[in-house]
């Protein structure tokens, strides 16, 4: 994709020619054995693939053109291969476009992914979703949105974009929803993968690292999170269900990434995860270190969310009256984990009738189903004090 | 090459900023000006009277009316235009960023159509 996308200059017409030489190699492949250069025989064979169209439907001007483009095709080596991976991603993270559309590109283009899945995994109409990404290849066409690796002046702020679109993705795929568990994986996998392409295609940025060593310790505890149906936060969850391999790749990753010394907001949530995963049980969590962690967080990356994680911490280290003043501090209305954190302290200093108010204010503020049974329960349970 | 039209937004609901202030916008206006004519990307620019000064001109049922007013009823208003050639968006966003920290407003950045050679 990233190769032709780079010669014929519009994506999507090189997706057209991606696709049909895909085709022909799915059909002939099989049977014939797979050439000694795929990549190689796909990019050519895409490429006489966009000629043939040309040579029907372009006007003179524009075939003479393509032509010249397409021959310069012919001298691509391994090494474009590698740029042009690296320009498209890019391309589909660029700012000027919006947010889903991003996302939608990024899995599209990169990912491979179907419209159909991606449709089914954000629960979006598959047309909704087709139209979103023709929007988005027209908006790159004709606002000529250019196909190319940022400057390095540029370099931090676009990466920090394209992480962004990579954690969103992760996300949406870890969050438990009622929703097709196999798609859900699927797109943690995926965020994964481009997380690792990114590490290959850029191993000095020290920021893919974190996000990825993050994503790879978090998802390492999928298997314990979710047990008969029901919601098992981390304090609770059984450990032996964790993935080692994930933990082990994650804590090898911060240990490049503490070597580096050049922290930054993604690695020092990808520690305070790895803290976590250290930890044999719950209650030997090393809470200190955690906290530790979320005020440096807090002194370059801060919000509502990261004051509101931190507050847990300090309710470990500092007791819950200290942290129950801080989370009072703190505004997010709306965000359901932000009520269910104040029940939850409450509850521990036995304020038990504001305990409910705050799980029933959570409650109306969540729209997921096993986070809602989690949180009926928690509710539940109050009653038995 | 392209060419980009970077609107000038006043946002809704503003009320313009006292004298020294614009004197100040206008300077910095006028400098970024003579910028882009220098690097050879200025086409056109100018400031625009305000909305209360516009007319627009329909068809109705075979005659032309007149309505005074903007074409666009709302609170926000364009506070002038800049056109600029640039290679693609990433250039042309260069100088809407400078635009932007010069007129302290919202730059509006959209391609024209390419013109058929």
């Amino acid at each position: 994709m990233s190769v032709l996308t780079r010669f014929l200059g519009d994506i999507s017409f090189a997706e057209e020619a991606v696709q049909e030489a895909f085709a022909i190699a799915l059909a002939k492949w099989p049977d014939t054995g797979t050439p000694p250069s795929p990549v190689g025989w796909l990019i050519a064979t895409a490429r006489n693939k966009a000629l043939d169209r040309l040579r029907k439907e372009a006007s003179r001007s524009e075939r003479h053109h393509a032509a010249q483009l397409l021959n310069d095709a012919e001298r691509a080596e391994e090494h474009d291969v590698h740029d042009d991976h690296l320009r498209l991603i890019f391309t589909c993270c660029h700012p000027a476009l919006a947010p889903d559309a991003q996302v939608a590109l990024t899995l599209r283009l990169i990912g491979g992914l179907g419209t159909e899945e991606i449709a089914h995994a954000f629960l979006l109409q598959p047309t909704t979703l087709a139209q979103r990404l023709s929007r988005a290849k027209a908006k790159i066409r004709d606002a000529n949105i250019p196909y190319r690796v940022p400057d390095a002046a540029d370099l931090p702020a676009r990466l920090g974009g394209v992480l962004a679109v990579v954690y969103l993705i992760f996300n949406e795929g870890y969050s438990t929803s009622s929703g097709d568990e196999v798609l859900r994986t699927e797109l943690c996998d995926e965020a994964i993968r481009l997380g690792r392409l990114l590490a290959a295609l850029m191993p000095q940025e020290s920021e893919i690292l974190g996000l990825l060593g993050l994503m790879l310790l978090t998802d390492a505890r999928r298997g314990a999170r979710v047990v008969r149906g029901d919601l098992v936060l981390l304090p609770e969850q059984d450990r032996t269900l964790w993935d080692e391999c994930k933990l082990e790749e994650g804590r090898a990753l911060m240990q490049i990434c503490l070597a580096r010394n050049r922290p930054g907001p993604y690695q020092l949530q990808a520690a305070i995860n790895a803290v976590h995963s250290d930890a044999p049980s719950g209650a030997r969590t090393d809470w200190r270190q955690i906290l530790v962690l979320y005020n440096q967080l807090m002194a370059i990356a801060p919000s509502a969310v990261v004051a509101l994680n931190r507050a847990v911490a300090v309710a470990e280290v500092h007791g819950v009256e200290h942290a129950l003043q801080l989370v009072e501090a703190i505004e997010l209305p709306k965000y359901h984990l932000y009520h269910a954190v104040r029940a939850d302290l409450l509850r521990r200093i036995g304020r038990t009738a504001d305990a409910a108010t705050a799980y029933r204010l959570a409650l109306d503020n969540c729209e997921n189903k096993r986070e809602r049974d989690f949180l009926r329960r928690q509710c539940q349970s109050l009653k038995s004090h | 090459m392209r060419q980009y039209l970077l609107t000038v937004c006043y946002p809704a609901g503003g009320s313009p900023p006292p004298a020294d202030v614009l004197n100040n916008i206008r300077n910095d206006v006028m400098a970024l000006q003579k910028e882009m004519q220098s690097a050879g990307v200025w086409l056109f620019s100018g400031g625009l009277q305000g909305a209360g000064s516009a007319t627009v001109l329909r068809h109705k049922n075979g005659e032309i009316v007149l309505t005074d007013g903007p074409f666009i009823e709302s609170k926000e208003q364009i506070g002038g235009i800049t056109i600029v050639r640039a290679p693609d968006l990433d250039a042309a966003l260069l100088w809407a960023r400078k635009l932007s920290r010069a007129t302290t407003t919202p730059i509006e950045v959209r391609p024209f159509m390419e013109q058929p050679s």
